[in-house]
């Protein structure tokens, strides 16, 4: 079933930019990566990081310093950007594991906040500005990215490349540990694991993968900006994790694709109007949709016993 | 006179800008504790009501004439009164699930009143007249002490070791801290633990209202003016670990203080001297100063 549902949506993944617009195409996958990631902890672990804007904002500026004044090739960009956001996923998740629950969720929001007065006053980041002017440049030196349509692919490789890891790391037998964590924690501890250790390799995981998805974004975008580290943006990728279905495989991109939609249809049409409609979705969700769109769709088969 | 190289007057005046933010911290963070006590919620709407208060305190003053001291009984009622309908309507189908929720959950309502007050006021900020008894200042040889700022101060403290008083020392007091241990008995014990937790939610909130009437003159009215604040707070909050009530208001006004003096020493570590403290106390004691476990 699922194998299924993958194989159609990768082959809609290679046709899609010829039929919709490839930005929006790359703005979805982008934040998709990122829910996917965030996903990885709060479904799978439990552990509501607040702080994943830091991870993403971080990432996106490391590749834009990278890319515009040392001139990497955007392949190094990425992977530079990447790793400087595990490594700060794993100051943040040394110091954030020792506590759970809502205690985790407000020290990641504090440490993220923390990034965010660093990024603004660093003068290297351009402040209020953002990092401008990032060049898309040339991928392993060969193929250009200045067309969308080659970009859109690199974006695809790199979204495919995440979600597999994502999906590696929840079947593997490490993930089945990461969800007996979640169950019960102080049976896993009894059980001899260290929960700690793994908390903390799965934090960096999705540090790092939020980091992708932020460098990646940069290099879409060309810029790399105050609103990526803004605590925000956290609470943006909660939404689309939460409305796509928490814990689910595919929950994160619908929630991502649902939200970008709605965010690029309405910005222009009703203003301030946006962050109530946003929180009224949040509130509605909490209260009555709490398995998401796809953990809804998912019962709804059961129910009439399709799989 | 110098100490640490800077004139006593400057020295002064910033302790006593940090000790007016550490009394807006301690005023919110004990709101937050009360809150999360009994109902175990983060209230991540209570920066938004902390800026309703100071916009309910505007509003009153220029569309309705009602003076400073109207609105510090006024705002705090009406505040009080939403969060009462937000805790009956909504609050109250989460009790059962993991608390998580209730945190994404206030999360959506900050969001829905900051867009509300962002698309009537815009995002600029609304100045709010100093009344006229507390107006000018003391002069007291060193420096020269603003009323208003020092009734700052004293109103918050009032406020905070009123909210001790009645919860330490009085039987109402005892009803709630009973129902933060075991709600069950104390229901059985007669007690209507539901309109109990509704009130204190809505006095929490209330708390809030009241510090964002105090809020108003000091600071603009804007509708960012309760999200900024809210994160140094939960900082505070982690810091001093929402144990105890004494712990959230000493936690407040010391780490206001050590925020006034790091403006002295090094201006531009003062926006994130709050989260290295959060950082060292975590290594240090991860329950926090006042913590349990």
């Amino acid at each position: 079933m699922t194998r299924a549902t993958l194989a159609i949506l990768f082959v809609f993944g290679l046709v899609a930019p010829f039929a919709i617009y490839p930005t929006f195409l790359m703005k979805v996958l982008c934040f998709g990566l990122f829910a996917c990631a965030f996903n990885l902890l709060l479904g799978f672990i439990g552990l509501l990081s607040f702080g994943h804007a830091a991870f993403l904002g971080v990432s996106g500026y490391v590749c834009g310093m990278m890319m515009r004044d040392v001139g990497v090739t955007p392949e190094l960009g990425i992977i530079s950007g990447t790793l400087a956001a595990g490594l700060l996923g794993w100051l943040f998740g040394v110091l954030a594991i020792r506590r759970t629950g809502i205690y985790f969720a407000m020290i990641t929001l504090a440490l993220a906040q923390m990034v965010f007065f660093l990024v603004l006053q660093v003068r290297a980041t351009g402040g209020e500005d953002g990092f401008q002017g990032v060049p898309r440049g040339h991928l392993l030196g060969v193929i250009d990215l200045s067309s969308n349509m080659a970009m859109y692919y690199l974006v695809y490789a790199v979204f495919c490349f995440g979600f597999f890891v994502v999906h590696r790391t929840i079947h593997s037998p490490f993930g089945q540990i990461l969800k007996a964590i979640r169950e019960n924690e102080a049976r896993a501890i009894s059980l001899g694991y260290d929960v700690s250790r793994f908390k903390l390799v799965a934090f960096v995981i999705s540090a790092a993968l939020a980091g992708m998805a932020g460098a990646t974004k940069t290099l879409v975008f060309q810029l790399a900006s105050l609103t990526d580290v803004h605590w925000h943006m956290s609470g943006e990728v909660v939404l689309m994790t939460l409305l796509g279905g928490l814990g689910t495989i595919f929950g994160p991109l619908v929630g991502s694709a649902l939200v970008v939609t709605l965010e690029s249809e309405l910005s222009d049409k009703v203003g301030s109007w946006v962050s109530v409609i946003m929180g009224a979705i949040f509130v509605l969700c909490v209260l009555t949709l709490r398995r998401g769109i796809v953990g809804e769709f998912k019962a709804l088969l059961k129910r009439v016993g399709v799989s | 006179m110098e100490i640490l190289g800077m004139p006593t007057a400057v020295l002064a005046s910033q302790l006593l800008v940090g000790l007016i933010n550490g009394s807006f911290y301690a005023v919110l963070s004990l709101g937050l504790a009360i809150i999360f006590g009994l109902l175990n919620i983060i209230n991540f709407a209570h920066g938004a009501m902390y800026m309703m208060g100071a916009f309910v305190a505007w509003i009153a003053l220029t569309k309705f004439g009602i003076s400073y001291w109207g609105a510090l009984v006024i705002a705090p009622v009406l505040v009080g009164a939403f969060g009462v309908a937000i805790e009956r309507i909504l609050l109250r189908r989460l009790y059962k699930l993991d608390h998580l929720y209730g945190l994404l959950l206030t999360f959506g309502l900050a969001l829905i009143v900051e867009g509300v007050f962002r698309d009537q006021f815009g995002i600029s900020g609304q100045s709010y007249e100093v009344p006229e008894a507390l107006a000018g200042g003391i002069p007291l040889g060193f420096m020269f002490l603003p009323t208003y700022r020092a009734w700052v101060v004293v109103a918050a403290l009032t406020v905070c070791f009123g909210t001790w008083f009645m919860i330490e020392k009085t039987k109402l007091g005892a009803y709630l801290r009973a129902g933060t241990e075991n709600p069950q008995i104390v229901q059985a014990l007669g007690i209507n633990v539901p309109v109990l937790i509704t009130l204190t939610y809505g006095f929490g909130v209330a708390l809030a209202a009241f510090a964002g009437v105090l809020a108003a003159p000091v600071f603009q009215v804007s509708p960012v003016m309760g999200s900024n604040l809210l994160i140094v707070v939960f900082a505070v909050v982690v810091i001093g670990g929402m144990g105890s009530i004494l712990g959230s208001i000493f936690t407040g006004l010391g780490l206001g203080v050590i925020e006034g003096l790091t403006k002295v020493v090094y201006p531009e570590g003062s926006s994130i001297v709050v989260f290295v403290v959060m950082v060292i106390v975590l290594f240090i004691r991860p329950a926090g100063l006042f913590g349990r476990s």
